[in-house]
């Protein structure tokens, strides 16, 4: 059993937790993740550790309630307990001197995006961070992505707040300007880091994408996470889960992420029916 | 029947006795386990079976030396927990055993009664006497050296690691016994499946280890959370033994091999065993491929894939079929696996090989080209080879593809520990004496070692492996 130390709603429908799990607090290092299961039926989630603080003993997570298992998460408070939190698994970011790195967050994607962002930047990066939201109330983690970049944008899909359009156009704008870009980091739902992808193909900047593949075991003992990169099969749980996003196939990681999409509404509906009876939804 | 006063004509006349089994179509319908047991009484009379050789070969078929003969009799006279205790001297986890070994491979076909009529059952006879310990109340706990004040740390609890741990603790070390999963047992409860071993089996077995004092730790991924010399360094374990399994199974490279539908067995066993998705939506949140009125091929011929086929007819698979390049005889599958399987329906296409995974235009899996195959020339390991039979070419229309050609090693331990030696297959090179590997006071056996191989060889892995660690420990031996 793992502790919720603390628990607070970011956004709507997205929370931060604190959880008590002092060896991998200690291990742990930018861009690798956890997986937790929240009770005896839970399944198995992969979540990016956001942060940790050694000394606590603590870990943070940041969740989207996207389906069943998430929203289930996203009731929890401090207090409450979690069954199971294993990790830190997957291969940390390569962290270097690139030069000037920008780093770009789409949506709940940005929680994933920032521990590379301030490795980047304690690493001696000009850092560059962009975060979309679709509008102003989703916008998560601005003051902390503020505190590890040089220039830091904000973007709405609905022009609520900060520059209006995708995080796309801000990076076009951003290369036009003549700016020497030697990194991008791209993290957010598949369309946006194919689109960054395809943004940044044309001039040859490096650029990296962490990848959403369903997990189960994390250690490479499944199969289910597998990828294709470069025409070839790798599996998200060790060889990632970041890869060059030019390489990256991804129809096909957009294609199987939806193999179980008829039995997650299943399970979701049946969650949202029984919190409506109990009236804690 | 008296077993001193029964004549060689009578012994002779006493047919093996079959365990009852669930009705085919009861069982494709639940998870339930297929065979039932031999009563007590059958088990007697099965005994009596075994003339008592004065040179058991039984025995030099059984990896890990059970002493057969001594148990059997012991069975005979109705002694069952003198049965359970003497083959506890070789072999911690009997019901298991007596369940899964490849017999028909290994004890059985050595049997000399095997030679005229049907072998000994010595595996039913195993499983017979675990289960009488399990059931009866009466727990045979092994007895435990005071302690030695070393510590031993366990990687892994598949089989390999467990009986490993048994060993070490009864020596008096204490051992800690870390694993990447949210369960314990490995392969026992990830793989092979409820209807084959019931995972309550496996719960009991685990609780009579904690028992010993052995201590287990879940959720723990070495090379992750915590690197084996850190164990060493850090925790003050005196020796560590490795027992993590096989691990990235294996695909076969043709195209399409990605299409939604297209699983490794691997993860579609997973799902269903560890993570119980036959109880999906109720009583677990896992989903699986939705088998009902779909039709499914499995590639392969090994126990995986005759797991996996079983489970995907029970899920209400319309046709479950095994695709399987060379012929029934070649199967590495139990025997006994393979008869129930097509007691149930399940439909084999053989000598057969898949070209390419088609699908539709949303990359849904709809069927696969296959190609008939006739065997040619035995190949290095002795087989004949399949080769294609041009123009045979066919399209079978399937749902879902299962694929089970077998797995590489877990590669997080050597990428982490680079001074642990691997060989080209990647697998863990080890001293066959001791088990150990290139780095001193790190011991490994099982899968990692063998590559994918069977539960008797992991456990009597382990038990090497424990005894050279108590040797060493000990002092007795400096390398
Ligand atoms: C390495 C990695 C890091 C991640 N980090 C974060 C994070 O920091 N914050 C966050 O909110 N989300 C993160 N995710 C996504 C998160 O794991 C999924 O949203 C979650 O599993 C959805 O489960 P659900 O039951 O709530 O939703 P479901 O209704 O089951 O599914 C919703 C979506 O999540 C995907 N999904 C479902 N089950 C899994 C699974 N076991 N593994 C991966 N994806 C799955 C499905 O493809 C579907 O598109 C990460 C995913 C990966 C692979
Ligand atoms: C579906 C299936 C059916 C089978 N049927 C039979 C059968 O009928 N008869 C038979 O004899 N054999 C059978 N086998 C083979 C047999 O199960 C294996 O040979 C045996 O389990 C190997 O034991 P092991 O202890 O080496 O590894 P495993 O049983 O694989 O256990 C390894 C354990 O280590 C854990 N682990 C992995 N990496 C780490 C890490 N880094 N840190 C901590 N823990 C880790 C794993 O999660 C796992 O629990 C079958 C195998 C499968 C897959
Ligand atoms: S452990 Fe396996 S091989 Fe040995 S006696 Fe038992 S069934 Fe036979
Ligand atoms: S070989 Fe067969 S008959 Fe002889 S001791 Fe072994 S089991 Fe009994
Ligand atoms: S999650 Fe199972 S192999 Fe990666």
């Amino acid at each position: 059993m793992y502790s919720i130390v603390s628990a607070i709603f970011l956004a709507e429908n997205i929370k931060k937790f604190e959880i008590d799990a002092p060896r991998i607090a200690r291990k742990r290092k930018a861009g690798q993740f956890v997986i937790i299961r929240i009770d005896q039926n839970g399944e198995r989630i992969p979540l990016t550790i956001a942060d940790s603080d050694p000394e606590k003993g603590t870990i943070t997570i940041i969740a989207q309630g996207a389906g069943k298992s998430t929203r289930e998460l996203n009731r929890k408070e401090a207090g409450d307990t979690i069954a199971d939190v294993v990790g830190p698994l997957g291969t940390p970011s390569h962290i270097e001197n690139f030069g000037t790195a920008i780093s770009i967050g789409g949506g709940v994607g940005t929680a994933i995006a920032y521990p590379t962002a301030a490795a980047l930047k304690e690493a001696g990066n000009y850092v560059i961070t962009i975060n979309g939201a679709r509008s102003r109330e989703l916008v998560i983690l601005e003051e902390e992505m503020k505190a590890v970049s040089d220039e830091s944008y904000i973007t709405t899909d609905d022009g609520s707040y900060g520059f209006h359009g995708f995080v796309t156009q801000k990076l076009q704008e951003l290369i036009d300007s003549g700016k020497k870009i030697d990194f991008v980091l791209a993290i957010g739902p598949i369309p946006m880091m194919k689109a960054v992808a395809d943004v940044t193909r044309p001039y040859g900047i490096k650029t990296v994408v962490s990848l959403n593949p369903i997990m189960i075991d994390g250690t490479g003992m499944c199969g289910g996470c597998r990828v294709t990169v470069n025409n070839e099969i790798k599996f998200g749980c060790i060889d990632g889960p970041e890869f060059d996003a030019h390489q990256v196939d991804f129809k096909n990681l957009a294609d199987r992420n939806r193999i179980y999409q008829h039995e997650e509404k299943q399970a979701d509906d049946a969650y949202a029916h029984k919190c409506n009876l109990t009236g804690q939804a | 029947m008296d077993a001193r006063k029964i004549t060689a004509k009578e012994r002779m006349a006493i047919p093996r006795q079959e365990m009852s089994a669930q009705d085919p179509k009861l069982r494709i319908g639940n998870f339930r386990e297929v065979h039932l047991g031999l009563t007590p009484e059958q088990a007697q009379m099965e005994a009596l079976r075994c003339i008592q050789c004065k040179d058991p070969v039984c025995i030099e078929g059984c990896p890990v030396n059970i002493k057969i003969d001594q148990f059997i009799k012991l069975i005979a006279e109705g002694n069952f927990l003198g049965a359970v205790r003497k083959i506890k001297e070789d072999n911690v986890l009997p019901s298991i055993c007596g369940r899964v070994c490849p017999q028909e491979d290994q004890c059985e076909k050595v049997c000399i009664i095997g030679k005229k009529h049907e072998p000994v059952a010595i595996g039913n006879l195993e499983r017979f006497v675990g289960d009488y310990e399990r059931t009866s109340g009466q727990r045979v706990d092994p007895v435990i050296a005071p302690p030695t004040g070393k510590k031993v740390a366990v990687v892994g609890s598949g089989p390999a690691g467990l009986s490993c741990a048994n060993d070490l603790a009864q020596y008096g070390h204490k051992v800690v016994v870390f694993e990447a999963l949210h369960e314990l047992g490995g392969v026992l409860v990830y793989g092979i499946p409820e209807f084959r071993l019931p995972k309550e089996i496996v719960r009991e077995e685990l609780d009579g280890l904690r028992r010993m004092g052995i201590e287990f730790r879940t959720d723990v991924v070495v090379g992750r959370t915590i690197t084996v010399d850190e164990l060493m360094e850090e925790e003050g374990f005196d020796a560590v033994f490795i027992g993590v399994g096989a691990g990235l199974p294996w695909f076969m490279g043709i195209p399409g091999e990605n299409l939604v539908g297209v699983l490794a067995a691997n993860e579609f066993l997973t799902r269903v065993n560890l993570m119980k998705a036959y109880e999906f939506p109720n009583s677990s949140d896992t989903p699986v491929f939705d088998c009902k009125g779909k039709n499914v091929a499995v590639f392969g011929g090994g126990n995986t894939a005759m797991d996996a086929v079983r489970t995907a007819k029970r899920l209400g698979a319309e046709h479950a079929w095994i695709v399987y390049r060379r012929s029934e005889a070649e199967m590495p599958a139990r025997e006994e696996e393979i008869h129930h399987a097509q007691k149930e329906g399940i439909e084999f296409m053989l000598q057969t090989i898949p070209l390419e995974f088609v699908g539709t235009e949303k990359a849904l899996l709809n069927g696969v080209t296959c190609q008939k195959m006739e065997l040619g020339e035995p190949d290095d390991s002795g087989r004949r080879r399949p080769v294609p039979v041009p123009g045979s070419e066919f399209l079978l229309p399937i749902d879902m593809a299962i694929i089970s050609i077998g797995n590489g090693s877990n590669p997080l331990i050597r990428q982490t520990t680079p001074d642990i030696e691997i060989s080209k297959k990647e697998t863990i090179v080890v001293d066959i004496n001791t088990m150990q590997t290139s780095k001193a006071n790190v011991y490994a056996g099982g899968d990692i070692v063998t590559g994918g191989a069977t539960v008797i060889l992991a456990m009597g892995a382990g038990r090497t492996a424990a005894a050279a660690i108590n040797e060493k420990l000990a002092g007795a031996v400096t390398t």
